[in-house]
């Protein structure tokens, strides 16, 4: 279970949230929501321990996720702004280098199939992709992923067209139906079962 | 950390001309000086070793800035920090990366540069050698500056400012060896420090890296 307490947050002398607590179960889904500018990204960045609160503590099973380190990454997904994609290399080779450093063991069939799932190209650079495919190829990680409780998704549905955004919203809820949590930030009204709104 | 080296190198070799700029600039500086000082190779036979540590420094540092920062630009360093294994290790695969990118190289070049400077048929082991062990140490203490310069405006010339004094041991040392040799001294002391440098400094400087990247991450 991931258990923010009392959380505060400050970015350039400017106070974004303060006295923020709440719980994530298994089988959650919480979206977060509010205006540009309001934090949504900070909470996410606090919640995966990029980033440390000004106050409060995020804990992890009882632990602080800053004592726990590598042991609660291994226990996350976090997707960012960024596809966290390099230019050079093909979808499948992206594939496989964020899934060996996240220390999920996957096949090359299964690698396949998570990029034949979003419709990726596998073999070509990432370089000649659109935004929107790039987008994708971050997104097929979700579906070798499905080990890791804890999802936290910043914009996912963002330079997505129709298919894409309906094949994130199926992952995220079979995630959550096999009891998995989801943390989601976005903009779009997103036809997902949500166990919690928290509007920043 | 196979997987880290393994990406380096993958995209290291689809943007060669990133290896070749380095190699061709210290290419270059080597090359300058004999046209600049005239052809006397007592005179060059003295200033080889020198000349030679001082571009292998400078074309090392050429190519840090870009050791994290397209990571930290396409969002790849977020995922290192929180990958499964710990930030050192993942710090220590970027530097040996970089070591075998922009480093090697100019160790098996700078015998062939050093031709230029008529050196004594000896001292190109020796020359090698100290290369061999001293650039490695460029790599490592130069992640720490890249990481601490990461996402700071003209993080460049900064960048030098903060690294460039702490290569200087590296320089006496590397350079020393050469020229101690080629004074009939052997040199093996010099040797023998640089590789306590390259010790102590895999050992600390991933460590002092993962905590920049952490701060300059935030």
């Amino acid at each position: 279970m991931l258990e923010a307490a009392d959380l505060a947050c400050e970015r350039g002398g400017r106070k974004l949230f303060h006295r923020m607590s709440f719980c994530v179960a298994n089988g959650d889904t919480v979206r977060i929501t509010g205006a540009n500018g309001s934090g949504k990204t900070s909470l996410l960045r606090i919640l995966c321990g990029l980033l440390e609160p000004t106050q409060g503590e995020v804990r992890w099973n009882g632990a602080r996720i800053q004592s726990l380190r590598e042991e609660y990454a291994r226990n996350i997904v976090y997707l960012g702004h960024a596809p966290a994609v390099k230019d050079e290399l093909t979808g499948a080779e992206n594939l496989r280098a964020a899934c060996a450093l996240a220390g999920v063991a996957v096949s090359a069939a299964q690698l396949r199939d998570a990029l034949a799932h979003f419709g990726v190209p596998g073999d070509k650079a990432v370089r000649q992709l659109s935004q929107g495919q790039r987008r994708r190829a971050a997104l097929a990680r979700l579906v070798v992923s499905g080990a890791a409780p804890v999802w936290l998704l910043d914009e996912p549905f963002t330079a997505l067209d129709a298919g894409a955004a309906q094949l994130t919203r199926a992952l995220l809820g079979e995630h959550a139906q096999r009891g998995g949590s989801v943390v989601y930030t976005t903009h779009q009204p997103v036809d997902l079962r949500d166990s919690r709104v928290i509007e920043l | 950390m196979r997987v880290v080296v393994w990406r380096e190198l993958l995209v290291a070799m689809r943007r060669r001309s990133d290896i070749g700029t380095v190699l061709l600039f210290f290419v270059i500086v080597v090359s300058l000086f004999p046209l600049g000082i005239g052809a006397d190779p007592d005179k060059l036979r003295v200033l080889a070793p020198g000349i030679i540590w001082v571009a292998a420094l400078l074309s090392s540092m050429l190519s840090l800035g870009r050791l994290f920062a397209a990571d930290y630009a396409d969002g790849t360093l977020e995922q290192m920090l929180l990958g499964a294994a710990p930030l050192g290790a993942t710090a220590a695969a970027k530097a040996f990366a970089h070591w075998l990118v922009s480093g090697l190289p100019l160790v098996a070049i700078a015998p062939l540069l050093a031709l230029q400077y008529d050196l004594p048929a000896g001292l190109y082991g020796m020359l090698a050698l100290s290369l061999l062990l001293g650039t490695p140490v460029l790599s490592l203490i130069g992640g720490i500056g890249a990481a601490l310069t990461l996402g700071v405006r003209g993080g460049g010339v900064l960048l030098a400012l903060l690294v460039l004094p702490l290569y200087v041991p590296v320089l006496v040392m590397g350079a020393g060896s050469v020229e101690m040799a080629s004074a009939g001294l052997g040199g093996q002391g010099q040797l023998l420090i640089l590789g306590a440098m390259l010790i102590v400094a895999a050992a600390f400087a991933p460590w002092a890296t993962a905590a920049a990247l952490r701060i300059s991450s935030e």
